[in-house]
């Protein structure tokens, strides 16, 4: 989009505005032929096939979940009972096992990312910004299951003892630190979260942080202010919906992380405050029990698990796009 | 004296917040050390020529190592490439030069979102799209779902990088008199072609450890490879049932699983970097 505004107000030599491309193909060539018009078609029908597939994937999940819902309607998301026995299911405590080790992951994520984003752009000398957002995205490229085997063998034995522990002997008059350490539970699939998130919330407030317009910044320098109070004030206000994008995006990912929560939840269905228990979120349901789910409602129940899953994701997903491009697209047409 | 003393507070609150935000970013590094090292010490420790020459063995039984695996997630990303590259190339090329704007912001929105599914959900939809019609877990339709996981990725890079190949270019091609397919597929993409290579590889870095997806498609499969039709194993796959495994043979064979898996996503993602620095310069 930039591009083609930006050549549009292209001249030449002479000062005559160059057309964008576009319009000359258009014009001069575009239609008339047949290869062009086959070629243009198939692109357009490539382009139609990601759309396919997003509508494709609201229909078929909305359609294979339809026996849950006709069976349980509005019960299936405050029920607390998942029996295939008995073909009950509720989803409430995966849903609060999501939210819950999510909330916890995004708590220990938000400091240490802003943080991160603040030095990288705002204090880390040239040759460390870009070395340090490299090393800090590649945590992100390390795969869901190897976080998870290192979170299974390392984190979770550190977080039973000795977090687990002192938190249990120290603030155990909170419910929240309650009960026996278990390692396997909400806490440690909340730090595994926080691990996976910090990268694209760092690297995505980096970029909103970056398009904050130098002038800004020098206003508030020339201000007399130390260079926290001009981040604390210029920087920060100016860019906080972005930040707010960012995190939301780094929400998206966490709710539908899959394997390496189920590798450290502990995958038991329960409704408690406690964040030494072991829970279950609706990924890591589904991911235990969808390939040997047997029975139409089981099944459904599953797929509708994953119809919520997705449903929120996609809100989700909508919003912090919407938040973060508007953010970044003033300073593309700034430039 | 008062004056001073407000000065002083905000000298040291200025130090304060901006040594944390230092410490932060030390510990978003210190993450990925302690993973990283952690992986490739242990990994190292149990690496042996039976884990790429070798199928596995029964649980319980020592030895045996991960060949059919290994070869497995060879043959599902090789699958998903066949199938996302051309989509994701000619949705890339719509968007970047035969889009029309309203219309290209719509796919390009679609393809946001798409890249933002859990791949639970996509794993989910991949089952119900081909594993519920063709009565059995498939090499194919893990291939699918890896797909649907590639194409935004695809799509919006080779668009990015088309984007940035002049527009002197393509008039300079369309002076020639050549047709507007063969002036993007003979000048445009050959233009942009580190770019859309690089996006390729960053796809199939993130498809080559999804675990998620292949649980209810792909399956696994202890006897190797028996046609796109049949369940099939796959390297995560084996990494994640290893590590739930009580023996310890085989968590040592996760390990050692883990390290190969993370020299391959790794490898390539650090290859990326230095493609796209270079194109840079």
């Amino acid at each position: 989009m930039e591009r083609s505004a930006n050549s549009a107000q292209e001249t030449d030599e002479a000062g005559n505005k160059i057309m964008p491309t576009k319009v000359i193909g258009r014009k001069f060539l575009g239609h008339r032929r047949y290869s062009d018009r086959i070629f243009s078609s198939l692109t357009v029908f490539f382009a139609f096939v990601i759309v396919a597939i997003l509508l494709g994937m609201i229909v078929a999940l909305n359609f294979d979940a339809l026996p849950a819902i006709r069976k349980f309607g509005i019960e299936f998301i405050v029920g607390t009972v998942w029996n295939a026995v008995t073909e009950q299911f509720g989803a409430l405590p995966a849903i609060y096992g999501t939210l819950l080790s999510s909330a916890i992951g995004l708590l220990i994520a938000i400091p240490i990312s802003l943080g991160a984003a603040i030095f990288l752009v705002e204090l880390a000398p040239n040759w460390i910004r870009g070395p340090g957002s490299f090393l800090i995205e590649m945590l992100a490229a390390i795969p869901s299951v190897i976080i998870g085997l290192w979170g299974l063998f390392v984190l979770v034995p550190f977080v039973r003892n000795p977090i687990e522990g002192w938190l249990g002997d120290n603030l155990g008059f909170i419910p929240l630190f309650q009960g026996p350490p278990f390692g396997l539970g909400f806490l440690a699939a909340g730090i595994i979260l926080a691990i996976m998130v910090v990268p694209i919330i760092t690297a995505v407030s980096r970029d909103v942080m970056r398009a904050v317009p130098n002038s800004q910044r020098e206003a508030m320098l020339a201000l007399g202010a130390t260079r926290w109070e001009m981040i604390r004030r210029a920087v920060l206000p100016y860019c906080r919906s972005g930040l707010v994008g960012a995190v939301i995006l780094g929400l998206g990912r966490a709710l539908g992380e899959t394997m390496a929560v189920t590798m450290v939840i502990g995958n038991k269905y329960a409704l408690t405050p406690s964040l030494f228990s072991p829970g279950a979120t609706i990924a890591s349901k589904i991911a235990g029990e969808f390939g040997e789910a047997a029975g139409d409602v089981f099944v459904a129940s599953l797929v509708e698990l994953a119809l919520v899953l997705f449903a929120v994701t996609l809100l989700i997903n909508v919003i912090a796009r919407l938040l973060v491009w508007r953010m970044t697209s003033v300073k593309a047409a700034q430039e | 004296m008062m004056v001073q003393s407000i000065y002083f507070r905000r000298k040291w609150i200025n130090r304060l917040m901006l040594g944390l935000s230092g410490i932060a970013a030390g510990i978003g590094i210190a993450m990925l050390a302690l993973i990283l090292g952690y992986t490739l010490v242990q990994g190292i420790s149990f690496l042996n020529l039976d884990l790429i020459t070798q199928a596995a063995k029964p649980a319980g039984e020592i030895g045996g190592g991960m060949r059919n695996e290994i070869f497995g997630t060879l043959i599902l990303i090789g699958l998903a490439s066949v199938l996302a590259i051309p989509i994701g190339l000619m949705a890339g090329i719509f968007l970047s030069d035969f889009g029309s704007p309203r219309i290209a912001s719509a796919v390009r929105f679609a393809a946001d979102i798409l890249a933002g599914v859990p791949s639970i959900v996509v794993g989910v939809f991949a089952y119900a799209l081909v594993v519920r019609p063709m009565h059995s877990y498939s090499a194919f339709s893990g291939g699918v779902a890896l797909a649907i996981i590639m194409v935004p990725i695809v799509a919006r890079t080779a668009e990015e990088s088309l984007r940035l190949v002049p527009n002197s270019m393509r008039e300079a091609a369309l002076a020639l008199g050549i047709t507007r397919w063969r002036a993007v597929l003979g000048v445009v993409v050959p233009g942009a072609l580190t770019g859309v290579v690089t996006g390729i590889m960053l796809a199939v870095a993130r498809v080559a450890g999804e675990t998620a997806p292949l649980l209810f498609t792909a399956f696994g499969n202890y006897f190797g490879f028996q046609g796109l039709s049949n369940s099939i194993g796959a390297l995560p796959l084996q990494i994640y049932n290893y590590a739930l495994s009580p023996y310890s043979d085989q968590n040592q064979q996760a390990w050692a699983g883990a390290f190969l898996l993370i020299i391959l996503v790794l490898g390539i993602s650090i290859l990326v970097r230095w493609l796209s620095r270079r194109k840079r310069v």
